[in-house]
């Protein structure tokens, strides 16, 4: 009952959902890789208020190893067309990458079962990707036409879908949010676990405090995931917190600290987090220490509170997608030419993607008031002065039950 | 959110506002930005008074999320200008509470919507203190930053505060519109011993504005509560705020040509709302009509026309009132909902010539 290593061509929906359980047994075939699977070590995470942790060692399969490496490279693109898209002016306003920060998403992803929640803040267009969104559906929403997946309305920062709560251009708004999915997610025993994602920067806002300490009261399935790409906007570390050691700082919510330019440290802490919360046992906080190569939004150059010298080192030694690359070719779990295969592929999508997210119009100006109410309950909507006023329009289909 | 330049955009208004420099009569000695002046109002004052010192997000290493603050870290240090973590709640409150304790603080929001974080201390333990201590405890504070509408960012970053503060007692709530504006009342709210919000544009910033010598000098002050006429007319009264008023002024330049004379009154502060200004003007031309960006609802006009119906300048209308205002909807990004969602200047012009036409009840039954 041998089943050959799949071509790339398979892995290119981003929203095939990963299973926590064990990785499809894979024979080897020549013309692929030579192993089927290979053994990992991680960089040992630090515990706070734990005894066990994720396990240290993780299998990837050669299926897996592909698919990973594939999400990982169409993250990276995506936001390189993003890059080019605010150059072109196409992109408007904020534009905010997740370039270097990959393996956060991707790993927590292939954790991730169909029940369980994400809400981030502004760098988002990776994950909306993760979640099921197309890459038109991303992009389009940045360039504002009619093919995004908030019909141009919300923009960059403001791309929702299936369990994915947002995108927010709130500083910490985020957090309290995602614990309040977990509320629900446990309130409708759906067993579900929610990823409430936050920056080092954010995590100095008070009301993520406030949420730890619900979460913890009444248990809630939530995960705080403290992205720690060493600054702030311009402000580094420890410049913004009295304590950087932001895995520990839900102080009775057990926390561990996680290598996030590893993919499989972030994918195992994220099945060790599922485990936990889904048992019962409350909320856990994980911070992943990772690095953001460009700057705050496109407009920084992102060079004036650190060293050029810094951000290549960091691309050199700890590329996520880079260091992952190396190990699973080194390890025989994929060619050279699968993965450029799937290079080509990703190029392919995105660049097409981009072409159209350029052309597509916006939507029309009726919708400037389509969708302010569920139902709404105005008369007419009030325009810019008396003689011109606007009409309510209901464009998506009303269905919540 | 800052960190970002928008040349097009300051490109744009700086066209548009030279064609509208109708702004000072006074001799026109030198063209300053927005951004400097209020950098300099700020370093005047920190200069002239060792109580004032700065906080908030990226003011001091990185010179300001839209430099406003450029250099004063270097000038002043650690000590006067301080980088806060991501936390408005908190700041705003420690800043409140220095000022309590009788420092002079000037709390910058990276932008106003952020100030959402922090309102509670803006209106329950700043506007309310004096108050409530029976007059023991003044607050010496400014709140400031980039308020309103900016451009491509979106329904969180693009919303106007005006009428939400102007709403509340023990405030003083000021939006200037030129960079004397920006300097003049910049140094009175630092120097007043009340809360001062002040809302600032970021689309402003990059404006290069003539400034007299008079304005430029360390000494200049404009008084709070106080409008200014930007323009005289004899046809209608025109009243904004902010950069409203630059709406206003392209607006009157092209009705000017069609031989209708507006008189452009620029509030320069909401609370205290100059209304003496107001009816003095209306009483001339009989006509109004107000331009602001934010929402129609209990907004700024509203107030204006609350106002009117309440006096007898009701009696100098000849014509009902209209109000020119930001769209009802949240801030959509796609461009071309976005600048339907904004007054423009032929939004004010249509609604001038229905004022001035009697055609209001036509207009208004299309
Ligand atoms: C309440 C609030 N305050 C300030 C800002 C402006 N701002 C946007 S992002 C940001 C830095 C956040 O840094 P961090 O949480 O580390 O996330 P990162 O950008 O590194 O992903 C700031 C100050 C905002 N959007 N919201
Ligand atoms: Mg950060």
């Amino acid at each position: 009952m041998s089943k050959l290593i799949p071509s790339a061509a398979k892995f290119f929906n981003g929203n095939t959902i990963a299973k926590a359980a064990a990785p499809a047994v894979t024979t080897s075939t020549a013309k692929y890789s030579t192993k089927s699977e290979a053994k990992f070590e991680v960089k040992p995470y630090k515990l706070h208020k734990l005894t066990k942790g994720p396990a240290t060692s993780a299998t990837l399969t050669a299926e897996d190893a592909l698919k990973i490496y594939a999400q990982l490279a169409i993250l990276r693109r995506i936001e390189t067309a993003s890059g080019n898209l605010y150059k072109e002016k196409i992109i408007r306003g904020f534009c905010h990458l997740y370039s270097g920060q990959e393996a956060v998403a991707v790993g927590m992803r292939q954790a991730m079962r169909d029940v369980d929640a994400v809400i981030t803040a502004y760098r988002c267009h990776g994950w909306t990707y993760l979640m099921g969104v197309s890459v038109l559906g991303v992009l389009s929403e940045l360039t504002g036409r009619r093919t995004g997946c908030s019909r141009g309305k919300g923009g960059s920062m403001h791309l929702y879908g299936r369990n994915f709560y947002g995108g927010n251009g709130i500083v910490g708004a985020q957090v309290p949010l995602g614990a309040g999915v977990a509320f629900a997610q446990k309130y409708r025993a759906d067993g579900g676990v929610t990823f409430a994602l936050y920056g080092d920067g954010a995590a100095n806002q008070g009301q993520l405090f406030e949420a730890y300490n619900m979460a913890k009261l009444w248990d809630l399935p939530c995960v705080f995931v403290c992205e720690n790409n060493g600054y702030g906007m311009g402000t580094s570390v420890d410049r913004s917190s009295a304590s950087t050691e932001y895995y520990s700082r839900g102080d009775y919510v057990p926390g561990i600290w996680v290598d996030g330019m590893d993919v499989l440290a972030t994918r195992e802490a994220t099945r060790f987090a599922i485990d936990y919360c889904s048992s019962g046992k409350g909320p856990l906080l994980m911070e992943m220490e990772t690095y953001r190569y460009s700057g705050h939004s496109m407009s920084d150059p992102g060079t004036s509170y650190r060293t050029r010298d810094e951000v290549q080192e960091v691309r050199q030694t700890r590329d996520p997608i880079t260091s992952f690359k190396e190990k699973i070719l080194s390890n025989e779990l994929a060619t050279p030419d699968q993965l450029k295969e799937i290079d080509a592929k990703v190029r392919t999508e995105v660049d097409e993607a981009t072409k159209q997210a350029k052309t597509e119009p916006e939507v029309g100006p009726e919708e400037l008031c389509g969708d302010i109410y569920y139902t709404n309950l105005e008369h007419e909507i009030r325009g810019i002065y008396p003689a011109a006023p606007l009409r309510h329009v209901e464009v998506t289909a009303r269905s919540y039950k | 959110m800052a960190l970002k330049s928008s040349p097009v955009v300051f490109g744009l208004l700086a066209r548009l506002s030279r064609r509208s420099f109708s702004t000072s009569k006074a001799l026109a000695s030198k063209p300053v930005t927005v951004r400097d002046a209020l950098n300099q109002a700020i370093d005047e004052e920190m200069e002239k008074d060792e109580r004032v010192f700065v906080m908030g997000e990226e003011v001091a290493q990185y010179d300001g999320a839209y430099k406003v603050t450029r250099g004063l870290w270097k000038k002043y240090g650690d000590k006067r200008v301080i980088d806060t973590p991501i936390t408005e709640i908190g700041f705003a409150g420690i800043a409140v509470g220095a000022a309590f304790g009788g420092l002079r603080p000037i709390c910058e929001f990276m932008t106003f919507n952020f100030s959402m974080q922090a309102i509670d201390h803006i209106i329950n333990s700043a506007a309310k203190t004096y108050y409530m201590s029976g007059g023991q405890i003044p607050v010496p504070i400014v709140f400031r930053g980039p308020n309103g509408a900016a451009s491509g960012v979106g329904a969180q970053h693009s919303q106007c505060f005006g009428a939400w503060y102007s709403h509340c007692p023990g405030l003083k709530v000021v939006m200037p519109f030129s960079s004397e504006d920006h300097k003049g009342l910049m140094k009175a709210s630092i120097r007043v011993n009340d809360p001062v919000v002040f809302l600032e544009d970021e689309i402003l910033y990059g404006i290069p504005f003539p400034m007299s010598d008079e304005a430029l000098s360390p000494d200049f002050v404009l008084p709070i509560g106080k409008a200014k006429v930007e323009r005289e007319g004899k046809h209608i009264t025109v009243v904004c705020a902010g950069r409203a008023t630059d709406t206003a002024l392209q607006a009157a330049n092209e009705l000017a040509g069609n031989g209708i004379e507006c008189e452009v009154i620029n509030l320069r502060s909401l609370r205290p709302l100059d209304f003496d200004a107001i009816a003095r003007s209306v009483a001339k031309t009989h006509h109004l009509v107000t331009v602001e960006q934010g929402w129609p609802q209990s907004g700024i006009g509203a107030e204006i026309c609350a106002r009117v119906m309440e006096s007898s300048t009701f009696f100098e209308l000849d014509a009902p009132a209209w109000r020119v205002t930001g769209a009802d909807v949240p801030m959509p990004y796609a461009s071309s909902l976005e600048v339907l969602a904004l007054p423009r200047p032929k939004d004010v012009t249509a609604a001038v010539a229905a004022v001035l036409g009697n055609k209001i009840s036509e207009a208004a039954s299309q």
